[in-house]
């Protein structure tokens, strides 16, 4: 098992590797300068020999090559650059937004949980029944319905009804609970629907699976109460797919939920990811995929590793 | 007797006093000092440099950090009075400037303001040094030199008659910097804040807000009213809903008259609107190296073919668009009237027959089926409207042509390039002065600006000399010649000019709406009711 941790994190390195020069390449051959964007922007009359300036302040009058053995030496020793746009460090100006992007992607997790096990197990259990099929349309309608759209509609709501909505500005959980929940719940209840419907359907498939396995059989016949043969036998088995599914869910959320954090003006990971994106930030847009690659290798090991945890016949060497 | 004395005495006393009561003026409301004013801006200032931003993303929330030398009146645009500048003399020959500094100024960290301070700024604004970034150089370069004779005193010296020097004094990003602090680094203005301004500079939150705080030391005691403010990054839907929620008392660059609309409905008696004409238009650039754009009958029909004064009433009504204009904002002291404009080639009331030449013009050039692509911003408000407008407008004389809309980085880029054929360009600057406004208009080798290409030594000529002239009557003169000879030429030709519309809580008092919303932003007047 050590061994086999021990090589997974030295896969990474060649997975990050490749990563890094695909997305360096694929920016440079992108048209469009940030020098001039920036500076332009505006309409202000910039003489040419200021652009040159700064392109050159900005390394970008170097060769390619040069420009990302720069870029990627300062990588292998903890240093992301700094952003073409602010001159801040990378790390600072995704630090700054990390934290509430994955509150998000926790408390929709949570949410997603709370929803999807419950409802997916009775689903299943009442198979074919009124409440397998209202559950069905609940969930359908999670997938159907754009957790953006959603989230429009609770802000109108509350607006509407209230006068009211959630607080502008991100406050942490750590220095006022109450502020943060205020604003943070509407967005992960809007993601989390969405996300607890992917959930439910593979939860309900699942243990309608598992529930026709033979030692589902021998419990039921050996009269151990229905409850304890769900829980007990059941569900163990039936969360390995459930788990992948939340897992790869929770992975896309840090970075993904640009539209959303758009309607709830979050000040997260995705809005960054766009405004880089429109700038041509490249500095920064490769410190943010290079963080969402990391997200998504860590995430995939971790599932690998509770897949051993909860089955004892899988062990890794 | 006594008794009925009495009572009608006490009724005429009565009487007086209720139409006393009545006649009198309604007292001006007091301000009212205390509080945070919270107000949204679109976008966020990616540095903190005044000589280095051209937007209103720095304005908003950088400039009440600062002072300049003068500044334009918040409630009579376009006049100008001291900031730092308490007042100031200019020779007959428009050769010097002498400007008499305020005292007891201090910078945020307790440093005294003088003289040197201002001369370092504007050696700093006209020669910058190397790695620092000047914007508006060229607006200085004029400035043969600056001398301090007192702390008190500064003089500019000019080697040449400027028609805008005393708006460019006055310009919002002309921010006074500490003499000491560029003596150590350049630089330090892009990462750090130190003014003299109203407001103290508190935190800034990446992505997220601005905080502000009074300057108790502010060298008008009386000012600022506020206490502070919170200027929050928000845009769109988002800011829309805040601002009707009241989350935000205002937005200070502009709205569309839809979004305005749903404001003021869900604000009721709550909301104020301010409208103004703004110094910002969208012009078509057609790049003349590039056939057909090089013929002039067909650059000439292209203008002819558009309706604007029919299409200013329509597209008023769903975009920011409003006032037929020249190449200065009408209204504008220099601005042509509508009787100028109306002889003007593209201008006159007479749609069909301008379309008529128009189609005898691309019949005659060889063109008369002409298409092209249209490179516009992919800006709903107010690029888009104008571009499907500009199209279906060509459409009427036979042309097809194809919306391409980029997003901001692809569209700077094919603006500069050498693939454009044609494109919708933008001018939005600070105020309408002719020599800030023209030098779009310009040979392409002396404006970065002009993206046509065009090389003109006659607008160059008349751009000159109107910048020297300072006889009002003598430069209108000039400016009309330069306007007639460029909408003749038809290198590049204004579409509509823009109209600004704010819509704040009433709470805010005492902010007047300028033509520019670069304007007006220090927050040093307005005050918050209860």
């Amino acid at each position: 098992m050590f061994a086999y941790t021990i090589r997974r994190i030295l896969l990474m390195i060649p997975t990050l590797l490749g990563v890094a020069i695909l997305v360096f390449l694929m920016l440079r051959l992108m048209p469009g300068d940030i020098v001039e964007t920036m500076l332009r922007e505006g309409g202000g009359n910039v003489p040419a020999h200021v652009i040159e300036q700064e392109r050159a302040r900005l390394g970008l009058d170097q060769p390619i090559h040069i420009q990302f053995i720069s870029w990627f030496g300062g990588i292998l020793q903890g240093d992301f650059g700094a952003s073409m746009w602010t001159g801040k460090p990378v790390l600072y100006e995704i630090g700054t937004r990390l934290e509430l992007s994955l509150q998000i992607a926790i408390m929709a997790t949570i949410l997603a949980i709370l929803i999807a096990l419950p409802l997916g197990t009775l689903a299943a259990i009442f198979q074919n029944t009124i409440v397998d099929h209202v559950i069905r349309v609940i969930s359908i309608a999670g997938l159907a319905i754009p957790s953006f759209w959603l989230g429009m509609v609770i802000i109108l709501l509350l607006l509407t009804f209230y006068g009211w909505i959630p607080p502008l500005t991100f406050t942490s959980f750590f220095k006022d609970p109450w502020q943060n929940l205020s604003q943070l719940i509407w967005p992960a209840m809007a993601v989390g629907y969405r996300y607890s419907a992917v959930a439910t359907r593979m939860a309900r498939s699942s243990i309608l699976e598992v529930m026709q396995e033979d030692y589902i059989r021998t419990a039921r016949a050996k009269g151990v109460y229905e409850h304890l043969v769900v829980a007990r036998h059941g569900m163990r088995n039936a969360l390995l797919p459930v788990i992948t599914v939340i897992g790869l869910e929770f992975a896309f959320l840090i970075g993904g939920l640009v539209v959303t954090e758009q309607v709830f003006n979050l000040n997260g990971i995705g809005r960054l990811f766009v405004q880089a994106t429109t700038r041509g930030d490249y500095t920064m847009i490769q410190g943010l995929v290079l963080l969402v690659a990391v997200t998504f290798i860590m995430v995939n090991f971790l599932i690998d590793m509770l897949y051993a945890a909860l089955d004892p016949r899988i062990r890794y060497k | 007797m006594i008794r009925s004395s009495f009572a009608v005495a006490m009724g005429v006393v009565g009487a007086a006093l209720l139409t006393t009561a009545l006649a009198a003026p309604a007292k001006a409301e007091e301000p009212r000092r205390g509080g945070i004013l919270n107000f949204a801006v679109g976008a966020e200032p990616p540095n903190y440099d005044c000589h280095a931003n051209t937007s209103f993303a720095f304005t908003h929330p950088v400039r009440p950090h600062y002072n300049t030398l003068l500044r334009f009146v918040p409630d009579n645009y376009p006049q100008v009075e001291g900031d730092l500048a308490e007042s100031w003399e200019v020779s007959d020959d428009g050769l010097t400037y002498t400007f008499h500094l305020r005292q007891g100024v201090q910078f945020h960290d307790g440093s005294p303001f003088t003289s040197e301070d201002v001369r370092a700024t504007y050696d700093r604004l006209r020669n910058p040094p190397d790695g620092v970034v000047s914007i508006r150089q060229a607006s200085y370069a004029d400035i043969e030199s600056i001398e301090t004779p007192d702390d008190h005193t500064v003089i500019f010296k000019l080697s040449a008659p400027n028609a805008a020097m005393l708006s460019n004094f006055a310009s919002p990003w002309d921010c006074i910097y500490s003499a000491e602090k560029l003596a150590e680094d350049p630089n330090f203005p892009r990462q750090n804040i130190l003014g003299t301004g109203p407001f103290v500079f508190e935190e800034h939150a990446a992505g997220s807000h601005w905080i502000g705080k009074r300057n108790e030391n502010y060298w008008d005691p009386e000012r600022p009213y506020l206490d502070g403010y919170r200027a929050v990054f928000i845009s769109g839907a988002p800011m829309v809903n805040a601002l009707s929620a009241g989350e935000v008392l205002a937005e200070f660059r502009g709205h569309s008259p839809a979004d305005a609309d749903r404001i003021m409905q869900q604000l009721g008696d709550k909301g104020v609107r301010q409208e103004s004409p703004w110094t910002c238009l969208l012009s078509v650039a057609l790049n003349v190296q590039k056939p057909p754009f090089d013929d002039i009958r067909v650059r000439q029909a292209l203008s002819l073919a558009i309706d604007r004064w029919g299409g200013a009433e329509a597209l008023s009504r769903i975009a920011l668009v409003r006032h037929v204009g020249g190449i200065l904002r009408p209204g504008y002291e220099y601005a042509a009237t509508d009787e100028e404009l109306e002889a003007l080639p593209g201008f006159g009331r007479d749609v069909e027959a301008n379309r008529a030449e128009a189609r005898r013009l691309l019949e005659e050039a060889g063109y008369p089926d002409l298409s092209f692509t249209f490179t516009n911003h992919n800006v709903p408000m107010p690029y888009t409207p104008v571009g499907v407008f500009l199209i279906d407008q060509w459409r009427q004389i036979g042309v097809t042509v194809e919306h391409e809309q980029l997003e901001t980085r692809l569209y700077t880029d094919k603006l500069l390039g050498n693939e454009l054929e044609a494109g919708l360009d933008f001018a939005c600057d600070f105020m309408d002065e002719p020599s800030i406004q023209l030098i779009k208009y310009i040979s392409a080798d002396k404006s970065a600006i002009n993206y046509t290409g065009s090389i003109d030594e006659t607008l160059d000529r008349l751009y000159e000399e109107q910048s020297r002239e300072l006889d009002p009557a003598k430069r209108r003169e000039l400016i009309r010649e330069f306007e007639k000879h460029l909408l003749t030429q038809a290198y590049q030709f204004p579409t509509i000019w823009w109209h600004r519309i704010i819509v704040h809580h009433d709470k805010l008092k005492n902010w007047h709406i300028t033509p520019s919303h670069y304007l007006n932003v220090d927050l040093a007047d307005v005050w918050l009711a209860e």
